[in-house]
């Protein structure tokens, strides 16, 4: 096992004070800290070898050029993909399921189709949806969650609902409010055997779960690098090839052709026909410094922390008088997330007292409104772990909880 | 607790965090108007009846902080009665409160928001009912965001 306490000190922004008290960091969900090793690849590209990829012919742009595709290469093994070329470097998440909605969604979508979601899906894996939808008269249909604080994926609901008319099934690895795992080979499986393809938000899995996309048996898997140690600005798109090969691009521009005249043009196979314009490369050279650096700890183990500290802090939370817990219940699989509400105190005004106690944690619909709306709240107080989070930021946490609601009467 | 984290969450706005006045549909309204905050997912709804030019009656019904609906629900008490000049007026100076943190001395409960000020984020919760109160004098039904004012 990694000594976890040790690693902090790879992480430079964890040792700081706020209203002079030691900086407990719970809003992992929304972005994790850096280590040293990614922000030192970062500063190295830019001192050494910044140059524009691909069309130099110089020496910095070679070895720009081959940093560059060495980072697809390695996040190509970090997911197990077939190939580099199945790797579309993307701004994130967000981006990357927008590019399968309009690329793949426009060309494949028609009137009476079905788009199969979840009902736990972030925005970002429902609005794009919603605009395919509207643009080419597809529908879209959701798979419930069971229980009054959405414990669980209905497994025989999805079977149902994964009808004739479904082109398409997307879904979450691991939810950002609830804490849920879903069971996503599974799912892959059923679609699979009814030609369905899958679109998998692994936003908040990546960097916390092992993650191998063939075993898995999805067709598209997105994420984002600065949910697990990387940049912010730069994420992924796995396709496989040749679902890629035969989409039209996202977006034209300069990169992600082969041939151009003034009225018409071709494009380059993928992964470039779907990277117009100059790419993030600085980002993705030290994205590809946060895989290493998330492999040297191991994948299995991260997982195995996440679910002890949660189990930590399902237990405990538990203890506080009138506390909701959102997702599964205590002894159940769980992620490193952890959403709670209190009748009588407002998560914002939670967060805003947790943060004089230096402790960041997240309050608000965690772009989830809908189900936000189905299971009766507005908000909700989030807290989310990683690999630097120790068993004392659990105990910070509860403690802080105890004072605030006392303040606001509950306790 | 931190004199910051003391001065924006008074005794006032506790108090009216707990025990709203005026909370509730108003059947009599003949103006409504709806607030929200798509950020923190604050709603506010206001229901007032004017009579002539003079708020006669008036409520609010929704979720949020405990600073967006104490603030809510001590307008209500500020507002009823008043012209909507006065109104217009009125929420000037409270803008002026929760953006310097400069309270005059006759501007009695409306000054318990002052400690709003520093705490920038914090701002919109306390117009949120603001808004949602002058949207409805003008006769505007359409939902009032607080992501298209400047505060």
């Amino acid at each position: 096992m990694p000594n976890w306490t040790q690693l902090r000190d790879d992480f430079p922004t964890l040792h700081q004070q706020v209203n002079g008290k030691p900086l407990v960091y719970l809003d992992n969900a929304a972005t994790a800290h850096k280590p040293r090793s990614v922000i030192d690849t970062l500063t190295r590209f830019y001192e050494r070898d910044n140059s524009n990829v691909h069309r130099g012919l110089h020496a910095l742009s070679n070895r720009a050029t081959e940093a560059f595709e060495g980072a697809r290469a390695r996040l190509a093994r970090f997911i197990n993909a077939a190939d580099p070329a199945e790797i579309v470097f993307t701004r994130g998440t967000t981006e990357s399921i927008n590019l399968v909605a309009s690329s793949w969604g426009g060309a494949n979508l028609k009137p009476g189709d079905t788009i199969l979601l979840t009902e736990i899906e972030h925005h970002s894996n429902l609005v794009p949806w919603q605009l395919i939808a509207q643009r080419t008269g597809a529908q879209l249909r959701f798979v419930p969650f069971t229980g009054e604080n959405a414990e669980g994926l209905d497994l025989a609901a999805a079977e149902k609902l994964l009808s004739p008319d479904v082109k398409l099934f997307a879904f979450t690895h691991a939810s950002n409010t609830l804490g849920t795992i879903t069971p996503a080979f599974e799912l892959c499986s059923l679609a699979r055997a009814r030609g369905i393809v899958t679109v998998i938000d692994g936003a908040q899995s990546i960097g916390h779960l092992p993650v191998d996309v063939r075993s898995l048996g999805c067709d598209f898997y997105a994420f984002s690098g600065h949910k697990m140690l990387g940049p912010t600005g730069i994420g992924v798109l796995y396709g496989r090839q040749k679902l890629l090969d035969a989409m039209p691009p996202y977006q034209g521009g300069g990169g992600m052709i082969s041939v151009v005249d003034y009225q018409a043009s071709r494009w380059k196979p993928s992964p470039e026909r779907f990277e117009a314009g100059t790419p993030n490369f600085g980002d993705a050279v030290a994205l590809a410094a946060a895989c290493d650096y998330i492999d040297q700890v191991g994948r299995e183990a991260i997982a195995q922390h996440d679910a002890e500290l949660s189990a930590y802090a399902m237990e405990q939370l538990s203890t506080l008088p009138g506390i909701r817990i959102l997702g599964p219940r205590r002894g159940e699989k769980r992620s490193g997330v952890i959403s709670f509400s209190f009748e009588g105190v407002h998560a914002h005004d939670i967060v805003t007292f947790a943060d004089e106690d230096a402790i960041a944690l997240r309050g608000g619909h965690h772009c989830n409104q809908p189900l936000m709306k189905k299971l009766g709240l507005t908000s909700t107080t989030r807290a989310s772990f990683y690999l630097y989070n120790t068993p004392a930021d659990v105990d910070a946490l509860v403690k802080s909880l105890h004072r605030i609601i006392k303040f606001f009467g509950v306790e | 607790m931190s004199a910051d984290l003391t001065e924006l969450y008074q005794q006032v706005i506790l108090d009216h965090n707990k025990r709203p006045r005026n909370r509730g549909k108003l059947p009599t309204a003949n103006r409504v108007a709806h607030g929200d905050n798509p950020t923190c997912g604050d709603q506010c709804s206001v229901y007032l009846r004017l009579d002539g030019d003079k708020i006669a009656e008036i409520t609010f019904d929704g979720s949020g902080c405990a600073i967006s609906q104490a603030s809510a629900s001590l307008m209500t008490t500020q507002l009823k009665g008043k012209s909507p000049e006065e109104a217009e007026k009125l929420y000037n100076e409270f803008h002026h409160i929760v953006t310097t943190g400069e309270a005059p001395e006759e501007i009695s409960d409306l000054g318990a928001f002052a400690g709003v000020h520093t705490f920038p984020a914090r701002i919109k919760c306390a117009t949120l009912g603001w808004h949602a109160a002058l949207n409805a004098l003008k006769n505007d039904p359409s939902t009032t965001t607080t992501e298209s004012h400047t505060d």
